[in-house]
């Protein structure tokens, strides 16, 4: 039986190598994506550890250990995605968890216990890491997994920066990070290699510079990248920041965008309109609402949720990263009062030349989407562009109506067409 | 010149055929099943009642949820655009209009050429439109047509907290049994329903003159409780029921 075992993981390890190979000939997201799940999947071949991590936590730290980073959320984005999300909801909900709760927190606890989804469940962790910048079910879930799993659990708690980070949450936050590498460091049975973190932290501010040129090709019109296309390349930054394979990755994708912008091809075919959307992608829906937009001349050229794993670049001192950083996932848009947030939606807005804003109230995450009228109403008072709010649902397709949101779109897209011809900001257009 | 709009909404279905700019007709029957049939027939019947030919009518616009299943038209276009269009054709100095219908209730704001500046629309869910006042029309066992102004006649509204029509059918089945007084049950429901509206409205930031359209403005008793709420006058016209058919003929006249 174990000798069997062997051979099995073996041959596994042999999958995983000739991947490696490809990859580095071709480095398609897919082939990353899947060496990297296979690599997490078959950690205890390799005597690595793997953490699960939320997705504004601080992973830096993890990759100087060599611990596999997994992230729940990343595994709710594939299952929403692939349309796996009310069959797992419901089962969280047969389960006892109320069907009001987030649906990643929903279908990642019952998929847990039946190794269901699109890759057969998440590769079992050796312990959690949760920092609650992004919302406060992170805690709640991560004890859960806690329990579930029988693993030790890091909370890294990040004060709400309303307006400024103040020196008494500096002290507090940076204290965590010193407590955060000591668990690390207890878990393996290791202590930290602080040039190997050094290394790492320069990579991933590397990264994020790289991500955020990448997002601002889209300021040239036609833009050469869509909110849509950010959200399947958005997987690295996420996933892999800090690491060599995230940056290598995305200066291919800024050549190739600088190279659709030399030659004038923009995403979509015909870029009347430019729109910024606000929120998480509705996974299940991508196609849909990029065809429903892309009928109507509409390029989603921006957006606030992909922007997040590069938003906070100005705080980060590549030379203090550790210090730096402390303050940057501290400030991250979700942690952030609504003035703040209505700042940062109006300087894309003008950054990016928007014509109209698309909000997805989205039912399942309530720090994004608490406050989003107040978005719109200053929005409105600011620059007077036409906003849209879309119900519905980043996993959980039961919160989606087709006909009601399709009306919606194509009033709003309407709506702009009108008065674009009133209030037009490109002189050239001339429809 | 003839053109015609086509107005296919989740309970009725709406026409109207406007001649060298003017009304000459308008129509409404009940939706059913088949959404595309429906606005052919309703279509049709107007133009029997008119004795027009069809080959008169030189263009046809379709608006509603249903839109986009008839095929004889020669542009589908929202229910948002048209209320906007219908409303500003009856009264050009209108700025906003409070469309309550079968399935969605929503608030629009137009300029003085009639445009659509701003829309908001309720939530995935009955509450505050013209399926719940069924509802609660059925439950309490009172003609639909009546029901407003039954309302009028209440003492004391009753307090209906629940804003899912499941639950406050719930809530006034429970009147009911108390023997709290129909036209009391009456009056809170037009009050919950108007609290709802009027959260809509002003999220949109609704300024006098105000229309409202739809089938629920031929309630007065929703109409009466919702200028109560945003303390404003509301207009209704005549063709309150028919607007936003009227909206996609004018747009038909566009084209």
């Amino acid at each position: 039986m174990v000798t069997k075992l062997k051979v099995i993981l073996t041959l596994c390890f042999v999958k995983i190598k000739k991947i490696m190979l490809a990859v580095k000939k071709k480095k398609s997201m897919k082939e990353i994506m899947t060496v990297y799940y296979m690599e997490a999947k078959t950690a205890k071949l390799s005597g690595k550890k793997v953490a699960w991590i939320t997705s504004g936590g601080p992973v830096e730290p993890l990759i100087a250990m060599d611990i596999i980073p997994v992230y729940p959320e990343n595994h709710g984005a594939m299952i929403g995605a692939s349309k796996m999300g009310v069959d797992l909801c419901e089962k969280a909900e047969e389960m006892g968890y109320s069907r009001d709760l987030c649906s990643y927190a929903r279908s990642d606890i019952s998929c847990a216990t039946v190794n269901g989804g699109p890759i057969g469940g998440l590769p079992k962790p050796d312990m959690l890491i949760c920092c609650n910048n992004i919302c406060g079910t992170v805690l709640k879930w991560y004890e859960i997994q806690a329990r579930y799993y029988e693993v030790p659990l890091f909370i890294l708690d990040t004060p709400f920066c309303h307006t400024e980070y103040s020196e008494e949450a500096k002290k507090y936050v940076r204290r965590q990070i010193e407590e955060y590498i000591a668990f690390l460091e207890e878990v393996c049975g290791r202590k930290m290699n602080y040039e190997k973190m050094d290394k790492v932290g320069r990579l991933s501010v590397e990264g994020q510079r790289l991500w955020q040129a990448v997002l601002d090709t889209a300021t040239n019109s036609p833009s050469p990248i869509t909110a849509f296309d950010a959200f399947f390349h958005l997987a690295l930054i996420v996933t892999l920041r800090g690491t060599r394979i995230a940056v290598d990755y995305y200066k291919n994708l800024l050549e190739e965008m600088y190279q659709k912008v030399d030659k004038g091809i923009g995403a979509i075919p015909n870029e009347h309109y430019r729109l910024l959307w606000d929120n998480l992608p509705i996974w299940y829906r991508l196609r849909w609402l990029s065809n429903k937009f892309a009928d109507y001349g509409a390029s989603l050229v921006a957006d606030t949720y992909t922007t997040a794993w590069c938003g906070t670049l100005k705080y980060i001192d590549v030379d203090n990263f550790l210090d730096s950083m402390a303050e940057a996932y501290s400030r991250i848009y979700l942690n952030i009062g609504i003035d703040e947030m209505a700042k940062n939606v109006i300087e894309m807005i003008d950054k990016y030349n928007v014509d109209g804003f698309v909000i997805h109230s989205n039912r399942s995450c309530k720090p994004y989407s608490l406050g989003q009228y107040d978005i719109q109403k200053i929005v409105q008072r600011e620059r007077d562009i036409p906003c849209l709010v879309i119900e519905a649902d980043m996993v959980d397709e039961r919160n989606f109506s087709e006909s009601q949101i399709a009306t919606r779109i194509e009033a709003f897209m309407e709506m702009i067409k009108e008065q674009k011809g009133s209030w037009s900001r490109n002189s050239n257009y001339t429809e | 010149m003839c053109v015609a709009g086509i107005d296919i909404g989740s309970i009725t279905s709406k026409a109207a055929i406007l001649s060298d700019g003017k009304i000459i007709g308008t129509k409404v029957t009940f939706t059913g099943y088949n959404a595309a049939l429906a606005g052919r027939k309703v279509y049709e019947d107007l133009l029997d009642e008119l004795t027009i030919d069809e080959t008169s009518i030189k263009k046809i616009v379709s608006t509603g949820y249903g839109r986009n299943s008839v095929d004889f038209v020669d542009k589908a276009v929202t229910e948002i655009i048209c209320h906007g269009t219908g409303a500003h054709y009856l009264n050009p100095h209108i700025r906003s209009i409070i469309d309550v219908g079968g399935q969605d209730s929503k608030a629009m704001i137009v300029d003085q050429d009639g445009r659509v500046k701003d829309f908001v629309m309720n939530d995935k869910c009955a509450a505050g439109t013209g399926r719940f006042l069924e509802v609660m029309a059925r439950a309490l066992e009172v003609d639909l047509d009546s029901f407003g102004l039954q309302s009028l006649k209440a003492e004391r509204p009753s307090k209906i907290s629940s804003i899912c029509t499941v639950f406050a059918e719930s809530e006034v089945i429970s009147l009911i049994s108390k023997g709290e007084k129909r036209d009391n049950i009456i009056a809170g429901i037009h009050e919950s329903v108007a609290a709802r509206i009027s959260a809509l409205a002003k999220r949109v930031n609704v300024r006098s003159p105000i229309m409202m359209t739809g089938g629920v403005a031929k309630n007065i008793g929703v109409v009466k409780a919702l200028e109560r709420k945003l303390g404003m006058s509301i207009e209704v016209s005549e063709y309150a029921q028919s607007n936003g058919a009227i909206g996609a003929a004018v747009m038909a006249m566009k084209l």
